[in-house]
């Protein structure tokens, strides 16, 4: 079994979701694994729409800060957020959204973006996932 | 046996990376992939995912900041 990356995405912020992705991307290029655990302010982000709409973990200025950064990453062609999650699917990563954040945020699976969502489940799902993974971050 | 070429002139991590990864998936066993592109690093690490995919790098040059490095699936 070819080795395996898993991370909780629990950040909705922009700087963090490129954080998580840019690994898991990377992984699945060198030939690994790898799942995303969405849950808290990251699950927010799978809703329709809202993936590109987190501010920065520091420095956001009342979005300034991240008004900023987004027109720098512009100029240095840095892939958008939307590009990654497709390129993430179509090498085979495995997207699983918390069940109790979408309970507790009274967020239905069709708010969220269907197509992305691999499987639905709890802290059972991520340990499964984890306990077979060399590499557990948790962002 | 064919040859598939990938562009990622002024594409920045990790898109050649995963662009490489792509081409790697679509060729059959004995084509070569061929990526090019600017974003230094890349040319550093596209060898290494080669190497942990157990492929051979058949060649790896750069001319004025493009670099070009062959890969056999």
């Amino acid at each position: 079994m070819a080795d395996k990356a898993t991370i909780i995405v629990h950040s909705g912020d922009l700087d963090k979701l490129y954080s998580a992705l840019i690994v898991a991307n990377g992984a699945l290029a060198m030939g690994m694994e790898a799942s995303l655990f969405f849950t808290f302010w990251g699950l927010i982000r799978l809703k329709k729409g809202e993936l590109e709409k987190g501010g920065l973990s520091r420095m956001n200025l009342f979005g300034l800060g991240r008004w900023m950064i987004r027109r720098r990453m512009k100029r240095a062609n840095v892939a958008s957020l939307e590009r990654l999650m497709q390129d993430f699917k179509e090498l085979g990563g495995k997207i699983i959204a918390c069940d109790m954040t979408m309970e507790i945020m009274g967020i239905k699976l069709e708010d969220l973006k269907e197509d992305l969502i691999t499987d639905c489940g709890a802290v059972g799902t991520y340990l499964e996932e984890a306990r077979q993974s060399k590499i557990n971050l948790f962002i | 046996m064919a040859i598939i070429r990938v562009d990622c002139t002024s594409e920045t991590c990790p898109v050649p990376l995963i662009e490489t990864r792509k081409a790697i998936r679509r060729a059959q066993q004995g084509d070569i992939v061929e990526v090019t592109g600017t974003h230094p690093a890349s040319k550093k690490e596209i060898p290494m995912a080669a190497k942990a995919l157990g492929l051979e790098v058949l060649s790896i040059e750069e001319q004025d900041g493009v670099w070009r490095i062959r890969i056999r699936k």
